[in-house]
Parts: structure tokens; C-alpha cells; sequence
């Protein structure tokens, strides 16, 4: 059970940041995995009064604040267009409504959990996190970094043109993925995240060009086997390495399939 | 710390530990609709509108909730009374004990979806888990309320 000694509604990034120094202090999300941990938080920071729970965009880039809840990232016609409803594919099974209400997309990115869709989709994508004293950083140097005191502000999403589809394996629907992976081809350039191997996800992207001359059935396949063997899986109660290997090589199939037919 | 939370339309100002969570402080004051269940944000057991959004109160703190407004189902029996029987004609109240979840969630759905289809209506309460009925009882419950009000709108009933 989870004890907070004290509260605090912070008034800028720079409280929240300097509150986050110590050791004790932590950054609340959503409470969802928190308020199962079994620690004392001495302040419990809340970031719910700086603004930072809408989803702004221009021409450019979405930028998606870091109290944002991940039913307002579903349910956003901007990003559903945008990815061809990829986004909304990753998010609409993660567990009920009223979780996605609670959950933000700060505490999903934050907590780089292995069974996050979150961090799966959104690897695949242009995307970048914006830290109060990091800058803003690539999401995937964000992924690989071990968790430090800052504090992350907000998502950016650029509108790179790309073409975008996601898919995960569930023993249940609301059940955490088995295995989670999401393809795109962003200007380019063919990128697969896989999540939930059961580590936090990873992006990979072709290298060997499999794909550079469009999408046929043969170079998918290709594509596809190849991806198996670049993906580290592990087992554990929902599936094996093995179960886990073949699966990452059946959704990048499908979902490379997926994205050919799109740019057809 | 002090506190100001809205609860069914009454205001009510209290001083409570910064790690009271928001189902504790409900039932504290009477509305046992709410309910304890998984603990680990699974069950919809204790679904809560927060602001007219459902969420689950076993996981907003209450001082998250200071400053804002709670219904639960203690508060909004009217809105649930126009459905609940065609759930209760279908057997699917059972044991009872997750049907305030429902309800509560069938209410935001229906606020946000008046017209759900039954894809739709799965998606939506896949968030409250039912151990006795197989939820078949509770969507077709919802389905016949829901043929009721279209054929009421075109004057058949």
C-alpha cells in the first residue's frame, strides 16, 4: 500500500522539478500502478494545474501533454486520422474506460513498462519528449535512458508523412499484450516496435532495404523473418520466447501487409 | 489537508490524509454503491463519474478530487432507473455486487453514445468485470432498453 506523507499541486515545471530532487518525491500519472506499490511517497507531486492535459497541434507537429489520459489520445480525431487509426488500434484495449480516463500518456512514457501499447505505438512514430531540464530528445534515447529526477513535460508527435498500423496479441481483450507491434513507413523509412517481448519496446528499422521497392507478399515475408531474429524476446506466464518470436514475425507480416495496402 | 469535493450536488469540506483515495472518502459518506473490489484498477467496481467522466475511485486520490465534482450512483438514480429493469429482466443483476459499476458505466456510455451498437456497448464496459453472468444478460438488457427507446421515438410504443 502506498503512503503519501504530503501533496502538493505545483504551480510551474520549476516547483515541480525542484520538489522532484529528492529522493523521496515523486511524479504522480495517472495512480494506476502507484497506488499499488507498497512505499512511502514523502510529497506526491501533481502537475493537474499546469495545462498540461490538452493535445495541442499545428502544422507541424501534435503536442500531447503530459497529464493528457489516454482516452482523450483515442478518442482525438487529429491523431486518428493522421495515423490511419493505429493510435486508437493501441489504445482502445488497455483495460476499461475509466482506466484510459485516469491513465496519462506522461506516466505510460515515464514508467517505459515492457507491456506498455503506449510506448509501442509511439516508438514507431516521428515522435519526441519534451523534459523540463533534458530538452526535448528523440523518444527512443528517451526509452534506452534509465529514470532520472526530471520531469517530462509533453510528447511531440511531427507530422512526418507516414503510413501507420498496430496490433498486439492478448489472451483476453483487456488482458495485457502478449506481444505488441506497431509498423510504419515514416518518409521512407519502414520502422517496427515491437512491445511487451515481455521488455519495454524496441524499434528497429530496414536496414537491409527489404522493403525499398514497395510492399509485395514475397518481400514481406522476408521482412518479417528477419525482424524475428533482430527482436530479443523472453517467456513468462502469458507465452514463451519462442511463442513470442513466432508472433513478432506474424504481426509484422500482417502489419507490413497492412501498410502496403494503405499506400496502394 | 483541506478538501472541497462535490458529492450528488452537496458540498462537502473536509480535512483528510493526502493518501486517502477518493473510494474511501465516498463510502465514508454513505454512498456504498461504490465498492471495494480488485484494488488493482480492473474491476469497475467503483466506478464514479468525476466531472461527468467515469473513472475508477480506488485510484484518484481525494485530494486530486478537491475542487471538482462527484456522482455516484447514490445521486443519479433517475438517470439509471429508465434502464436498470430491462437488466433485471434478463437475470443479469445476480448476485448484485458489480451492478453499481454498470450502471454507472451505462450512464457515461449512453451520455457520450445515445445510439450504442452492441460492439460498442462491449467495448465500452469491457472495463467492469461481472463473475456471474457472462455479460450477455447486461448487453442484452441494454439492447432492449435501447430497441424500446428507438421504437418509443417513432411513436410504436
Amino acid at each position: 500500500m502506498v503512503t503519501i506523507q504530503n501533496y502538493v499541486r505545483v504551480k510551474n515545471l520549476e516547483e515541480a522539478y525542484t520538489l522532484n530532487q529528492k529522493k523521496g518525491s515523486m511524479i504522480l500519472g495517472g495512480m494506476l500502478w502507484t497506488k499499488m506499490q507498497d512505499r512511502t511517497i514523502q510529497t506526491a507531486i501533481d502537475l493537474c494545474e499546469l495545462g498540461l492535459d490538452r493535445i495541442d497541434e499545428n502544422a507541424d507537429a501534435f503536442f500531447i501533454g503530459a497529464m493528457v489520459s489516454l482516452r482523450e489520445i483515442e478518442l482525438h480525431e487529429g491523431l486518428y486520422a493522421y495515423t490511419q487509426g493505429a493510435v486508437r488500434d493501441a489504445l482502445k484495449d488497455i483495460v476499461g474506460v475509466q482506466f484510459r480516463n485516469l491513465a496519462t500518456v506522461g506516466g505510460s512514457i515515464w514508467g517505459r513498462f515492457g507491456f506498455s501499447d503506449v510506448l509501442t505505438m509511439f516508438l514507431a512514430m516521428d515522435t519526441y519528449v519534451e523534459l523540463f531540464q533534458g530538452g526535448i530528445i528523440p523518444l527512443q534515447e528517451f526509452a534506452e535512458k534509465k529514470p532520472d529526477r526530471d520531469v517530462l513535460v509533453r510528447l511531440i508527435v511531427k507530422k512526418t508523412p507516414g503510413v501507420y498500423a498496430y496490433a498486439s496479441v492478448r489472451n483476453q481483450r483487456t488482458d495485457f499484450p502478449v506481444l505488441a507491434c506497431a509498423a510504419a513507413n515514416v518518409s521512407g523509412t519502414y520502422r517496427i516496435s515491437v512491445g511487451a517481448r515481455p521488455g519495454k519496446a524496441i524499434c528497429i528499422t530496414d536496414e537491409e532495404g527489404f522493403l525499398t521497392d514497395g510492399i509485395t507478399e514475397e518481400r514481406a515475408k522476408q521482412f518479417a523473418k528477419w525482424v524475428e531474429t533482430k527482436i530479443p524476446t523472453a517467456g513468462n506466464h502469458r507465452g514463451s520466447a519462442a511463442y513470442r518470436t513466432r508472433l513478432t514475425g506474424a504481426l509484422c507480416y500482417r502489419l507490413t501487409k497492412k501498410i502496403g495496402e494503405e499506400q496502394a | 489537508m483541506d478538501i472541497k469535493i462535490k458529492v450528488n450536488g452537496t458540498l462537502i469540506c473536509e480535512s483528510v490524509s493526502p493518501d486517502l483515495l477518493l473510494l474511501d472518502f465516498l463510502r465514508k459518506h454513505g454512498c456504498y454503491s461504490v465498492k471495494r473490489g480488485c484494488e488493482t484498477a480492473n474491476c469497475g467496481l467503483c466506478t464514479v463519474l468525476l466531472d461527468g467522466t467515469p473513472v475508477l475511485s480506488c485510484s484518484v486520490l481525494c485530494a486530486r478530487a478537491d475542487g471538482h465534482e462527484v456522482y455516484t450512483l447514490e445521486g443519479l438514480q433517475e438517470e439509471a432507473s429508465g434502464f436498470v429493469g430491462f437488466i433485471a429482466d434478463q437475470g443479469a443483476d445476480q448476485c448484485g455486487f458489480c451492478n453499481p459499476g454498470f450502471v454507472m458505466n451505462t450512464i457515461a456510455l449512453l451520455r457520450e453514445n445515445p445510439d450504442p451498437s452492441d460492439d460498442e456497448i462491449r467495448a465500452y464496459l469491457a472495463g467492469n468485470l461481472c463473475r456471474c453472468s457472462g455479460y450477455e444478460g447486461q448487453l442484452r438488457g441494454i439492447r432492449n432498453y435501447l430497441d424500446y427507446i428507438n421504437r418509443k421515438k417513432q411513436g410504436k410504443e
